[in-house]
Formats: structure tokens, sequence, C-alpha cells
């Protein structure tokens, strides 16, 4: 592939997710787009690249969909999912109870649904303790073909094995040939719509949770900031963003600071006068 | 370190699995069916056994059944690993006291993610 057309892709995907691909990613460009050239009768990549501009949307979301989307797996890394379990949600447990009787949790690059379905596995197992409390989960991607499998809800077998405890597996899933499906009951508590970070989300509501993993680290530092802004205005005051384990937010906002228990949990730089209001 | 015994009547699954372990840094030990595991087991109990399902002399239900009903046999951490892929037999294996299970074909990161969950 032609130097200058990696450069237009590269740009292309930054404008319209804010991924920075650099140009050590033109392999991966090439291994991914070939396959979406074929597919809307391109000789190669280099001559989508030529007609990305003036596309038609299905082309440019095919793309972006392509360039996009990442591998997910059930309880990724699973101390957040600890975390989640034994310090935020008795915390908002307790703190919904004495407001509005409301959890609200975010996942903002939920892929193909691995970590929204994951969050109510473990809310179901935990039924007793939040009983009365109304709990939403909404998990947002940009890439509607993930968003797609997500909704549907049918993982391969490898994808089932990649974290999920087997007995989770015989409790949640429903088997067919090789394919895996997810509980209705699973599947009714996730709440699945397209959302891109780079564009306004405010109309999310406020949220008490935001699982944003692995995801600032495609960003170049002005997007980072921009996005943890953002979070930062529609979470609120107690509540917690999640981020990857290896990332961090120092040089890129004070707005949040680390809260204890997991490496990548973060609160409101005031949650703790907030906190200490509530409990009074 | 821990132990972990793999018992598989595969060489090839044998020489895959121990890699994968060793790189983890289990200290392994092999068998080749159900009874020479649990000759091995009444000998040394290892800290996890990864456990085939159909192999000659003594399938891996019928080791581990015998397994947990012999004394310091409720200790190891049994993961199955087989081509019996169906809800049935996973039941199944839950049933008699396996604590994980593999569907093969698996990878290492499968491999992997199983054995660190084990501890946690």
């Amino acid at each position: 592939m032609k130097e200058e057309n990696n450069f237009l892709i590269s740009k292309f995907v930054q404008n319209h997710s804010g991924i920075v691909l650099g140009s050590s990613k033109s392999y991966l460009i090439e291994t991914r787009l070939t396959p979406i050239a074929e597919q809307f009768g391109f000789k190669d990549v280099d001559e989508l690249a030529y007609g990305l501009g003036s596309a038609a949307s299905d082309l440019k979301n095919a793309v972006i969909d392509a360039m996009t989307t990442n591998e997910s797996f059930f309880f990724r890394d699973n101390i957040p999912f600890e975390a989640f379990e034994k310090i935020m949600l008795p915390e908002l447990i307790a703190t919904a109870r004495k407001t509005n009787n409301k959890i609200r949790i975010w996942c903002a690059a939920a892929s193909t649904g691995q970590e929204p379905y994951s969050l109510a596995m473990i809310l179901l197992a935990n039924k007793r303790l939040w009983s009365g409390i109304n709990i939403e989960i909404i998990g947002t991607d940009l890439s509607d073909l993930s968003l797609e499998r997500a909704k549907i809800g049918r993982y391969t077998q490898f994808e089932v094995q990649r974290g999920l405890p087997v007995q989770m597996l015989v409790e949640h899933f429903k088997q067919e040939g090789t394919a895996w499906f997810i509980s209705d009951e699973i599947k009714n508590m996730v709440k699945f719509s397209k959302s891109n970070l780079l564009e306004p989300f405010g109309l999310l509501g406020k949220m008490d949770i935001v699982f944003c993993r692995n995801v600032l680290i495609y960003f170049d530092t002005e997007t980072k900031a921009k996005v943890v802004k953002s979070v930062y205005d529609i979470l609120r005051l107690d509540g917690y963003l999640v981020l990857g384990g290896a990332e961090t937010l120092l040089g890129i906002s004070d707005l949040m600071e680390r809260a204890e228990g997991y490496r990548g949990l973060y609160r409101s730089a005031g949650a703790k006068n907030n906190l200490t209001a509530l409990s009074a | 370190m821990k132990s972990c015994l793999v018992v598989d009547d595969s060489s090839v699954v044998r020489k895959v699995a121990r890699k994968i372990l060793e790189d983890m840094e289990y200290i392994v030990d092999e068998a080749e069916d159900g009874q020479e595991a649990y000759d091995k087991c009444k000998h040394e109990m290892p800290d996890a056994i990864l456990l085939d399902w159909n192999m000659p002399i003594k399938s891996g239900l019928e080791f581990l059944k015998d397994l947990r009903g012999f004394v310091g046999g409720d200790k190891p951490k049994v993961v199955f690993c087989t081509t019996e892929n169906d809800v049935g037999h996973i039941a199944m294996a839950l049933k008699a006291g396996a604590n994980e299970y593999i569907m093969k074909p698996f990878d290492r990161e499968i491999l992997e993610s199983k054995f660190e969950r084990l501890w946690s």
C-alpha cells in the first residue's frame, strides 16, 4: 500500500473515531481493509483509499468497523470485576438507598457485549443485595457490526472460554451446535446503542459507573483529555470511572483522581467530600 | 511453585499443555490414562490436574469420581480438557467435582486464563 494512502486512511479513521493508527499500522490497515475493498468492488486498498472521501456511508461505516473492532472477552482482566462486586456495587447500593434507588452503569466501548454481560452476571448473582433498586447497564460502541453481535448475544466456543467461569457458562448460556447464546435474562439487563466518544454523549444521562477500559490508549493526548472531561461531566460526583489496569490519567486530566482498590479505578476529585456529606 | 498432573492419552496434547503450564511456572507431571493418574495421586497429590475425558483403562470421569472419594482427593483443582463439548458432559463433570472445563480445541490463552482463575 502506498504511504500517502496509509496517511489518508489513518486520517479518516482518526477524524471519525479519534483512534490514532500511526505509520507503523500499515500492515493492520491492509489486512483489515482488503476484504472491505473486495466487498465494495475496489481493486485493492489503494483504490479504496482514493474513493473514501466521497464514499457512501455504508463504505465509511465498514472501514470504521474494520479498523476499530477490538477483541473482547468475558471478565477481561478479572480485577475490575472483583472491584465492581466488592467495592463499587456495595457502596453505590448504599448511596442509592439514601437517594434515588437508581444505579446507572455505562460500558463506553462495549464491543461485542462481553463486558456489560459480565457485569449483568455479577449483578444477577447478587440480586438480593439490590432488591428495590433499579440498575441499568448501557453498552455503547462505534461499530455497528459489534453492536449487532452484542445484541444477538451469540458467541463461539473460543469466546465463551476466555475468562468465563464454566459454572457461569452452564448457568447463563444455551448451546446450539458450536454456538453459545446468552440467556434472555442476562440480555434483557443490558441496553445497547451506537455512540462515538468524540461526539457529545450527555444525552445518555448521569452515570454512577463508567467502564472505559483500554480505549484512551488509542487516542492522542488532546482527545484523551476531551473524552475524560466529557465522562467527568456525566459522572455523578461519587461515581467511578474504570480504566484499563495499565492506563493512567497522569498528565492528562486532574478532574479525576485514583481511587483505592484497583489500579485503573478513578473518582471525581471532589468525591470524598460528597461521600462524607452522604454518610453524615 | 504449584504442581500439575496432565492426564491425556495423546502425547501431543501432553506436550503442548506441559509447555504452557511450565511457562506459568507449574511443576508438571504426566499420566497416559485415569489409572496411571490415580496411582500417581495416591503417591503424591498435585495442586491441579488437567484431565482428558476419553482414555483407555480408566476414563477421566471415572478417575475424578475415584479421586474425590479418596482421602485428600478433594484438594486438587481439576480442569477437564476434552472434545466432549456439549453442556450435558460439562454438567456431569461439574457434578463429579470438576472445578473448570476446557473444550478442545483450546489455545494458550484459554488454558492460561482458566488456570489463572483457579486460585483467585
